[in-house]
């Protein structure tokens, strides 16, 4: 009886934390993403984040954080390598891939980091990597349509396009109503889930108005 | 209450074996640099840190017993140490080994300039192409903006270091095209047949290039085509000098494409408009199609299939300097194919295979007639110079070619590649003037085997050995070329190389018609560079040697025979600086090249300076775009020392010491990109010599009429109109091609 309360407590106790670790662990980051406000507290977020996903090794949404923490510090830091950031960066998103099929998120990812690598040099960058970036956005609206983030970040795109090329900011405002729109009725799958983007969008609306 | 006991113990047993433990150190690499920034964890937890910007680092965790603690970092072998966790805190070193890496590693360049979007290293981007002033978007006058590369008005062709334009060979995707230019009109230099916007990358050797490439004394100009377009799109192109339309389909899924486009070009408008210096009887009309097809295969592989066709019309008429009132005519009548099929496929476990092959034909038609005044040709004069200047010329020219070439890349990137190559050519032509029908044929199968290693000892030093050995049917020769290139890095940014080849070419068929015992010419070449390449600014010194050891000499008997006996230099220095950063959207370059050559060859009779090289030569070349107008300001100032000429007024001993005068030309340009309808539009006007400097490129003497001081007359050998103009506009539909000059400001 001793024996297998011992047993009992040790493994409720290991298993009640084993069960929430990761939980936990995610929470800590998503707070710790909060609260970063420099490109360097971003890139020790991403790597708190791609220390969990390595650990865990079955959890696409670490990966995601990483990435997508990455590449924020990337572009707030313009000093920053951004192809060697892209490199790393595609290498997290293929992780998250081999575990999570065709997710809407994954494929904001790719746009985002698409975009960065077209500001290092946009005048002759602009066919192939502009190109990958429509992509990624197509595809992810073709598999969540009532995601509100592909429209967020095409509307952000298009919003530094020239209205020439077919970019602007009545393009752009027609895309933030729709994220704006589609906000209203957005409920990410978790907690974990990632839930960004609404206020961005409000922000980015008024500013076209 | 024991029970309840013993659980909470268990419970403050599994906590306390949560105690945390300090683990801290510092992260440098094998040279000792320090290392921010460097993840830290114990692998299979979530503990861990990074490095901060003095290389240590510090964290703590709750791990405990034997664990592997890891350190990683971008373009570094990751490391793992076994550490135990026990109630001491733990303190490591970690010394990571720097990764063989493309983006850091010092770039093998072997003196090329490449014009790519995607590979780094570049220093022009494709589009710089169509946006030089001056150049109205042809590959080679682009090209001449560049050091090394020789401005030279009356010819057409690529006269790099010294070199002849039968030294560079060009090279569209493995296969050499024979017939890159339209064909020669004496005087006027003529265009490259191939639109920029066929290619994506475009690699400029001026000397000490791969061993990939051979039949080239001086330099090899390699242009890659695109895979399959972004998009599908129809084009139409009006100007007064041309109408095109083309058709590019892309397959949904992107995998396949096809397309075709037709072009027709006449000059009468523009002639109307342009006066020009010679009479155009026949104005210049051509007529170019061409059709593409390819597809993607499995594991990135692409097929390409490419033909192209054009025949044109001309004849200009000139004043004939050895009879008063009469005419020397010209007219010429060609034909030209060109197809290329190449293959790219990757074969699992680092290997690479590339195939082409291609097949190409050309026709020309000349016929030289002195004419009087009514423009009928005359009748025998019995006056040799003038009676010798008339002639016909038929000339066919087939070549077929075939290219297999196998990469294996091992260990990170070193690139291991080998192949070979057939050619076959076969030229027929027939001659005829007063001294009676000359018909002559010629056929060389030449077969070529290389290889060549990238081998990278560190990030700093890149070593490129290779070989080429060749085979000509028509020498009965063989010849085996060594190439090196040793290139280490200096900074981030900066790096030195060396190169060092034999190259060897076969003389030109005609010259080998009945001859026996001719060898290869031979030119070796010493190359010194230094180069600074960031993203926003090229800076790039060159220092050269070329000795030409054997160069072909014909000699003054009839029959002419031709011998090895040739030989030359070439040496100089060349400067090269682009700066895309500076001003906002303004974009320039700026190279200056000093050229010390002299050779005796051909028909020479000292060893002196040829009429095709410069001393000094330099251009500046501007690019400025608004974003918001969607509109660009291109200029170019293309300047040059005096070449020298032949005056037979001179003794034999003074034999082209004569030069003419320095050759300066001011060109501009501007784009507009505006949205007519559904079209994207792309409005161009290009002004070469602005400001109308006067130009001359040599001159043409007499036979036979002598001014009052005895001397031959001359006259200058001019472009047919000092000023040129360009205007066009080109629509397309489906897909936004000013997209290509999206700016900066993005």
């Amino acid at each position: 009886m001793k024996k297998l309360l011992m047993a009992v407590a040790l493994f409720v106790t290991l298993g009640l934390n084993a069960q929430t670790k990761f939980e936990s662990a995610m929470q800590s980051g998503l707070a710790k993403m909060k609260e970063s406000k420099t490109a360097d507290e971003m890139n020790a977020t991403a790597s708190f984040f791609e220390r969990v996903a390595d650990a865990e090794k079955t959890q696409w949404l670490p990966y995601y954080y990483a990435a997508r923490n990455y590449t924020i510090a990337a572009f707030m830091n313009p000093s920053a390598d951004k192809d060697k950031t892209a490199e790393k960066v595609n290498a997290l998103i293929a992780k998250a891939e081999a575990i999570e099929k065709s997710n809407a998120e994954i494929f904001c990812l790719k746009q985002q980091v698409a975009v960065m690598q077209l500001t290092v040099d946009p005048m002759s960058r602009w066919q192939s990597y502009g190109a990958v970036a429509s992509e990624a956005i197509a595809k992810a609206k073709a598999i969540e349509p009532n995601n509100p983030r592909p429209y967020l970040l095409e509307g952000q795109y298009l919003m530094n396009v020239p209205e020439a090329f077919g970019g602007g900011k009545a393009v752009a405002k027609k895309l933030f109503e729709k994220s704006v729109e589609l906000f209203g009725n957005y409920k990410p799958a978790s907690a974990l889930h990632p839930s960004w983007g609404k206020e961005q969008a409000g922000q980015l609306l008024a500013a076209c108005q | 209450m024991k029970a309840i006991l013993i659980f909470t113990a268990g419970m403050m047993l599994a906590c306390l074996l949560k105690a945390q433990v300090l683990v801290k150190g510092t992260v440098r690499d094998n040279k000792g640099r320090i290392l921010a920034g460097a993840n830290i964890s114990i692998k299979d937890s979530y503990d861990g840190t990074m490095s901060d910007s003095t290389g240590s680092f510090l964290f703590k965790t709750t791990e405990k017993g034997n664990a592997l603690l890891v350190a990683s970092n971008m373009g570094y072998k990751t490391m793992e140490l076994p550490i135990v966790l026990g109630t001491d805190s733990v303190v490591i070193s970690f010394i990571l080994k720097e990764e063989i890496n493309e983006l850091k590693a010092v770039i093998i360049t072997a003196g090329s300039y490449e014009a790519s979007d995607k590979k780094k290293g570049t220093v022009l981007k494709a589009l710089d192409i169509a946006t030089t002033a001056g150049a109205n978007a042809d590959i080679s006058a682009t090209i001449q903006t560049l050091p090394g590369a020789q401005k030279v008005g009356e010819q057409e062709g690529l006269f790099i270091r010294g070199g002849s334009a039968e030294e560079a060979k060009i090279i569209i995707d493995g296969t050499v095209v024979n017939n890159f230019f339209y064909s020669s009109v004496p005087g006027i230099a003529q265009r490259g047949r191939f639109s920029p916007f066929l290619f994506s990358g475009t690699v400029f050797s001026s000397g000490g290039y791969s061993a990939l490439y051979g039949q080239a004394l001086s330099s090899v100009l390699s242009l890659e085509s695109l895979d399959i377009p972004e998009k599908s799109e129809l084009q139409v192109g009006l100007s007064p000098l041309f109408a095109t339309v083309g058709l590019q389909q892309v397959s949904e899924n992107k995998k396949s494409s096809y397309g075709f486009s037709y072009n027709w070009t006449n000059l009468a408008v523009y002639q109307k408009l342009v006066p020009q210096a010679p009479d155009f009887f026949k104005v210049p009309d051509f007529h170019t199609a061409d059709i593409n097809y390819r597809f993607k295969t499995k594991k990135n592989g692409v097929f390409k299939l490419y033909a192209y066709y054009n025949s044109g019309t001309l004849g200009v008429r000139n004043p004939s300097l050895d009879s008063i009132g009469l005419w020397n005519a010209f007219s010429l009548k060609n034909q030209n194919l060109f197809t290329n099929v190449s293959f790219r496929q990757f074969l699992g476990n680092g290997w690479k295979m590339n195939i082409a092959a291609s097949i190409s034909y050309n026709k020309d038609e000349i016929l030289t007639q002195v004419q009087n005044q009514q423009y009928q040709a005359v009748p025998k004069t019995n006056i040799p110079v003038i009676d010798q200047t008339g002639f016909s010329l038929n000339a066919h020219q087939w070549m077929l070619q075939a290219r297999v070439v196998v990469d294996k890349r091992f260990g990170s990137i070193n690139t291991l590649r080998f192949g070979t190559e057939v050619w076959n050519n076969s030229d027929s032509s027939r001659f005829q003037n007063i001294n009676g029908f000359f018909p002559s044929k010629v056929n060389d199968f030449y077969t070529a085997g290389f290889a060549e290693a990238d081998l990278y000892i560190t990030n700093e030093l890149a070593f490129r050995p290779g070989v080429r050995v060749e085979h000509s049917s028509l020498l009965n020769k063989m010849n085996v070329a060594p190439r090196m290139a040793l290139s280490y890095k200096l900074g981030k940014n900066s790096q030195v190389s060396a190169d060092y080849g034999i190259f060897y070419q076969t003389p030109e068929r005609r010259y080998l018609i009945n001859q026996f015992g001719v060898d290869f010419l031979r030119a070796d070449h010493y190359i010194l560079t230094y180069q600074h390449i960031s993203n926003n600014y090229t800076f790039r010194a060159q220092a050269f040697y070329k000795d030409y050891v054997s160069l072909l000499k014909t000699s003054n008997s009839f029959p002419t025979t031709v011998s090895n006996a040739g030989l030359g230099y070439a040496q100089g220095i060349e400067l090269f600086w682009r700066d895309r950063k500076t001003f906002k959207n303004f974009d320039y370059w700026i190279s200056y090249s000093y050229l010390d050559t002299k050779r005796d060859y051909n028909n020479y009779t000292a060893l002196v300076q040829p009429t095709f090289a410069a001393t000094h030569s330099g251009s500046v070349v501007l690019k400025k775009f608004w974003v918001k107008n969607m509109f660009g300001v291109n200029w170019s100032y293309n300047w040059s020392t005096g070449r020298p000429y032949f005056n037979p007024n001179r003794s034999q001993k003074d034999f082209l010491v004569d030069r003419t005068i320095g050759y300066s030309s001011n060109n501009f340009s501007l784009n507009w990109l505006p949205k007519i309808g559904k079209a994207n539009a792309v409005v161009v006007l290009g002004v070469n010599n602005v400001f109308n400097e006067r130009q001359i490129f040599g001159y043409n003497y007499s036979g036979r009429l002598r001014d009052t001081n005895g001397d031959l007359i001359r006259s200058e050998v001019n472009p047919p109109a000092n000023r040129s103009f360009f205007l066009g506009i080109f629509l397309s539909w489906g897909v936004d091609r000013s997209q290509q000059n999206i700016n900066n400001n993005l």
